[in-house]
């Protein structure tokens, strides 16, 4: 037991979690915190605006795999993190967020800059705490991480009043906490992974469907035996992008909204799919009824909330899909089971695959969308990691930046947040130092948080922002060509900033590529600057984004480039 | 398809507005709930009933079952289960004759009277919803002026 303030509280527990950089910004609510924050070994980093303090965090938590800390005021402040908060939980993201309130007793008295966090956060966070007494916090904190981190992480939103921060308590610092109602471990049922083994060796067009679940359980190694040993092809959903290297013989790349040809021409065909770690959305699967039409699904998730929500499922396994996975291998191990090439399917999937890698048409041009991002790919070292914003951009990468090195390519896929790419490789290059972090951009989205280069150069997180610049709205512009009949509107930026310059304004880099060859050396410049580097890269804003399959269709009437 | 949900939750506050939220914000449609401590003042019990289809049950009870604070969640089946409900009628006195049809009818339904004034009397039910249904259909001919209903209570037997 010891006595300290709620603010020491706060600092003392996170360093027991092992925290060393916090992304934040102070305000008034928060001030007694911060006072300890300055006098503990914790580095705390200054955005520029909550919203990209929350996504640093959530960068941060991504790559780490362990909660991204971030702190705001209250009122405004808080409410700006909310949408850091929503994209966190969207994704699942392990994330604390700690926010100052107004003093308990001037809660609920329209108090200045009051807002009741709790309740508005309260859909999107996996868990909240609001603690009533300096006591209560190192509890509060061992139990938030706890929540972030495990079973299928999310955002912990910690909301303390500010006299709540400052009294003074004897603190016990709590090892381990129970939750009564929370139990994120279920242990995989291995009778029904047997009956999935079964389900896979009776099918004839089996398939694999890689989620995120992959990518949070670092399930790549188990997935890839899966895939080799059955000799069964792989498709993954967006957020599954990079669970499997991109460059392998089985790999078909993400199926959805704007998935590769190949990938949804194969799994509309698919007898049978084992699913692991995904929630099934409508971006990846098209329409719900469809897509299970005349195929068997194998669902493996931690979240059994997740059966049966959006497909109905023939066998499903809840657990970690690494411990799921692992338990797999061990059987087909047993069993001997090691499928080899020769199958009518596998001989099937290899010819839909060469045939659309070869005669899928692209745009003629030299800075095109296909060229100027396979330009990156072959630049990049293959263990660099990436991000992108939201729009054309990021489905561009999705089409044509191959993610070899799994578990590096991250992007806001659930909820869509514009501005998320830039603040999120902030916070995995804090996570991970020494790769290169690259943000693949667009410039809708990229100037909703640009104002992070601040933080960027004067905190010394040189990052590099791949700013593939249409001058609009790109994803939006395309709807308006495509389902408006050219009735564009609110979509043209009128290349303003120039982000040249706005990149120099902050001391950062900017560099404008204008062929495939001043990209590649801006590449380069920008993996050896010890400083950020904004590569502005001016394309045709008439590009659109194919394949398309438009919103509630299913797979099969993806709409191809004539 | 009419479904009763029992959730024992941490007796804290907010509660309440989490799992109500929940149900708003996942499309779910809350027909009654009730809400009291358990003999354990460590935890509530609500009882919740619902309408929906198969599927759409059981993702609620999912769901509720994925909340933090709910330490228990079940589906009780209608059959193994007392359920019941109760609800104040006050009910129009027309003529002389009402006043004591009424209290037959009560008295079938083991309803209690309360507050027998010159125009109006009210009456108190404890039964199952579809009981107190059609007490309200019989009751209706002769002018409902107000109700007050609490929601379902139910538990399952023991052993079934």
């Amino acid at each position: 037991m010891e006595n300290m303030n709620g603010g020491r509280a706060l600092m003392k527990s996170l360093e027991k979690e092992g925290v060393k950089e916090v992304f934040g910004l102070p305000g008034g609510a928060n001030l007694p915190m911060y006072d300890e924050l300055f006098k503990s070994n914790i580095r705390h980093i200054l955005a520029r605006h909550e919203q990209s303090a929350a996504h640093m965090a959530d960068g941060y938590g991504r790559v780490s795999r362990k909660p991204g800390v971030c702190f705001a005021t209250s009122g405004p402040g808080a409410t700006n993190l909310l949408t850091g908060i929503a994209t966190a939980q969207a994704d699942s993201a392990p994330m604390i967020a700690v926010t100052g309130q107004v003093p308990v007793k001037m809660i609920g008295k329209d108090a200045f800059q009051e807002s009741d966090i709790i309740g508005m956060a309260n859909p999107c966070v996996k868990y909240s705490f609001q603690p009533r007494d300096a006591s209560e916090i190192p509890g509060v904190v061992r139990k938030g991480f706890y929540i972030a981190a495990t079973g299928r992480p999310g955002p912990v939103l910690i909301d303390i009043p500010k006299d709540v921060q400052q009294n003074e308590a004897s603190m016990t610092f709590p090892e381990e906490v129970k939750i009564r109602g929370y139990h994120p471990w279920t242990d995989p049922d291995i009778v029904q992974i047997e009956k999935a083994i079964d389900m896979l060796l009776a099918a004839e067009k089996p398939i694999i469907l890689a989620g995120g679940g992959v990518t949070i359980s670092s399930a790549f190694a188990e997935l890839q035996s899966i895939s080799e040993l059955l000799m069964i092809p792989v498709v993954t959903t967006f957020k599954g992008k990079g669970s499997f290297p991109e460059n392998h013989p089985l790999s078909l790349g993400p199926i959805g909204m704007h998935g590769h040809a190949e990938a949804n021409k194969l799994m509309t065909e698919a007898d049978c799919v084992l699913a692991i770690g995904t929630r099934f959305s409508d971006r990846s699967v098209g329409t719900f009824e469809e897509f299970e039409k005349r195929l068997k699904i194998i669902h493996m998730d931690v979240d059994p909330a997740e059966i049966g929500k959006n497909q109905t499922t023939n066998i499903a396994v809840v657990g970690d899909v690494q411990a799921t996975l692992r338990i797999m291998v061990k059987l087909l191990m047993q069993k001997s089971i090691k499928k080899t090439e020769g199958t009518t399917w596998l001989k099937h999937v290899k010819e839909v695959k060469e045939y659309w890698r070869e005669n899928l048409k692209l745009p003629k041009g030299e800075m095109t969308a296909a060229k100027i991002l396979r330009k990156l790919r072959e630049v990049l070292p293959k263990e660099s990691i990436t991000t992108t914003e939201v729009g054309q951009h990021q489905m561009w990468a999705s089409l044509f930046f191959d993610v070899i090195h799994p578990g590096t390519f991250f992007s806001s896929t659930g909820l869509g947040t514009m501005g998320w790419g830039f603040p999120a490789a902030i916070g995995a290059k804090v996570a991970k130092p020494d790769v290169a972090v690259v943000d693949i951009a667009g410039d809708g989205s990229f100037s909703m948080t640009e104002n992070s280069l601040a933080t960027s150069v004067l905190e010394n997180i040189p990052v590099i922002v791949f700013l593939v610049n249409n001058f609009s709205l790109g994803m939006v512009a395309q709807w308006q060509r495509t389902f408006y009949d050219r009735r564009m509107i609110g979509v043209d930026l009128k290349n303003c900033p120039d982000y040249v310059k706005l990149a120099e304004s902050y001391g950062a880099q900017g560099i404008r590529a204008q062929s495939l060859d001043e990209l590649e050396k801006a590449i380069k410049i920008g993996l050896k600057s010890d400083v950020t580097t904004v590569i502005d890269i001016p394309i045709d804003p008439e590009e659109d984004v194919l394949p398309f399959v438009a919103p509630g269709t299913p797979l099969k009437d993806m709409i191809l480039p004539s | 398809m009419w479904a009763i949900i029992s959730i024992l939750v941490e007796n804290k506050p907010g509660i309440l507005f989490k799992v109500t939220h929940l149900f708003r914000s996942r499309n779910f449609n809350i027909e009654s709930i009730s809400v009291g401590v358990t003999a354990d003042p460590e935890f509530s019990r609500m009882t919740i009933t619902t309408i929906g289809d198969e599927k759409q049950i059981q993702q609620i009870v999912k769901q509720l079952d994925k909340m933090i604070d709910t330490v228990e969640v079940r589906r009780l089946d209608e059959y193994k289960t007392v359920y019941r409900e109760l609800i104040l009628f006050k009910i129009k006195i027309n003529k002389a004759s009402d006043s004591m049809e009424i209290n037959k009818l009560a008295n079938a339904y083991g309803a209690k009277i309360h507050d027998v004034k010159k125009d109006s009397i009210m009456v108190e039910l404890t039964a199952t919803p579809d009981q107190i249904n059609t007490f309200e259909e019989l009751a209706k001919p002769y002018g409902i002026l107000e109700t007050a209903r609490t929601g379902v209570a139910a538990l399952q037997r023991t052993g079934a």
